[in-house]
């Protein structure tokens, strides 16, 4: 636990924002910058794990994961058991987060596979989930038997209020990066992220215009974002009246605003890389 | 009972293919099933069971496990876990193989920033819907905001305002 707040704590002021909550648990330590070559016995692979070994890995994390299972998940696998190099563990994450159902529980079914196949992936998903599944049955009971207490029933109520808490909490570290003043730390982390990938997030540039220089592709960016954080804002804020306001059925709501948010993301990149 | 288990079975299959970034998108839709479509439980129990998840360990959304236990036993236990963790994981499967096939398209990063203001509505929606299923009196309005802002402005473990929380909550103060 330490760890992972010292870890958390060092990366802290670099990021923002729905992506950067992640990438604050998952990019590398400060002793290991991105890209760099890591001679040192700490960062050498470990052989490829049984199926065994996978589950006892993941029923240890799933045990041990108080409060989210995320900073946990890059210790054990990363650091403890070495079965990805930092950099492999930013890559699955990013697939597992571009998938639906949760992140953990989709990288314990890629590392599963990837290492053992379909037995693997199963051995991984299983460890994962069996523990605290068993925790948060017997806490069930505990509750169902007692919940008529008077102590209990105060307990409760104030458990379900920090819980409460602790969400809006997330809720405002998701929202937060959507509000216009947040834009300025995120457009440093957007171009951050274009020295990394190169030529990635300019896709039909070749096409339309000459491929813009760095300097170029800098400013231009440095107009869109307000339109974009605006749009995204109104995204953000249709889905949460529709569905907390309006209680529409969750599938319609992501019929309508998942191809709107792609198409005014399409559009609004699309004009801004115009001259 | 085959009845119950079927609509679990198909609610939280169709939940599983849904929760595009992480599991606190569909609250939401969750507690519109599970309290108001199939009257399951009610509101304040739906808050309860989401309590008791926090406090437990493991992956995010443990409270779906407790929700097919507390509606059919063991047996609900199962079925919700598997249409739960099954279809995504079938999902995430099929993708490892064409993952590194498609990981540097633009479409990837394109489809990921539209997705990213759309969780983040769900994320609110669900935050203030758990806020109204908690409520049990000023204090608990307290010890919310108290939390909330702890957890946004400090490095506290999360485990420790839960702890926090409780034993304000067993001083009976405010809370009827």
């Amino acid at each position: 636990v330490r760890t992972a707040r010292i870890l958390s704590r060092a990366l802290r002021p670099a990021h923002k924002g729905l992506y950067a909550i992640v990438t604050k648990y998952t990019a590398p330590t400060r002793s290991t910058p991105p890209g760099s070559f890591h001679p040192s016995h700490s960062s050498a692979p470990a052989p490829p794990p049984t199926s065994a070994q996978l589950f006892v890995g993941f029923l240890t994390l799933g045990l041990i994961s108080f409060g989210g299972a995320l900073p946990h998940a890059r210790r054990v696998i990363v650091e403890e058991r070495r079965w990805l190099s930092p950099d492999e563990f930013v890559e699955l994450l990013g697939l597992c987060q571009f998938l639906p159902g949760g992140n953990i529980i989709n990288m314990s079914v890629a590392i599963g596979m990837r290492f053992r196949g379909i037995t693997g992936a199963l051995a991984a998903i299983v460890g994962l989930i069996a523990g605290p599944s068993v925790i948060v049955v017997l806490l069930g009971i505990v509750y169902e038997r007692t919940q008529d207490n008077v102590y209990v029933k105060h307990l409760f109520a104030g458990l379900a209020a920090a819980a409460a808490g602790l969400l809006v909490a997330m809720a405002i570290k998701v929202v937060a990066p959507l509000l216009p003043r947040w834009e300025i730390g995120k457009q440093r982390e957007r171009r951050r992220g274009d020295q990394r990938k190169g030529q990635l997030k300019e896709p039909h540039g070749a096409v339309d215009a000459p491929a813009p220089t760095t300097a170029s592709a800098g400013t231009v960016r440095s107009k869109v974002p307000a339109t974009r954080t605006g749009v995204a804002a109104l995204i953000a804020l249709a889905g949460f009246v529709a569905i907390a306001y309006f209680r529409v059925p969750l599938i319609l709501t992501m019929a309508v605003l998942v191809p709107v948010s792609i198409a005014a993301t399409i559009t609004l990149e699309r004009r801004g890389r115009r001259p | 009972m085959t009845h119950t288990l079927m609509a679990l079975a198909a609610l939280f299959s169709q939940l599983s293919l849904l929760s595009f970034g992480g599991g606190n998108t569909i609250l939401p839709e969750m507690q519109r099933q599970v309290v108001t479509v199939q009257h399951w439980m009610s509101t304040q129990e739906f808050g309860a069971l989401f309590a008791l998840a926090q406090a437990a360990p493991g992956p995010n959304l443990m409270i779906v496990t407790l929700i097919g236990w507390h509606v059919a036993g063991w047996k609900g236990l199962l079925v919700t876990s598997l249409a739960k963790f099954g279809p995504s994981s079938v999902v995430t499967v099929l993708a490892m193989h064409v993952w590194n096939r498609y990981k540097d398209r633009p479409w990837r990063g394109i489809v990921q920033r539209s997705l990213a203001p759309v969780t983040a509505g769900l994320v609110a929606a669900s935050a203030l819907l758990i806020v109204e299923a908690s409520d049990t009196g000023w204090m608990a309005w307290i010890i919310t905001a108290g939390c909330a802002f702890a957890a946004t402005r400090t490095r506290i473990h999360p485990l420790w305002l839960l702890a926090a929380g409780s034993v304000i909550g067993l001083s009976g103060v405010g809370i009827p």
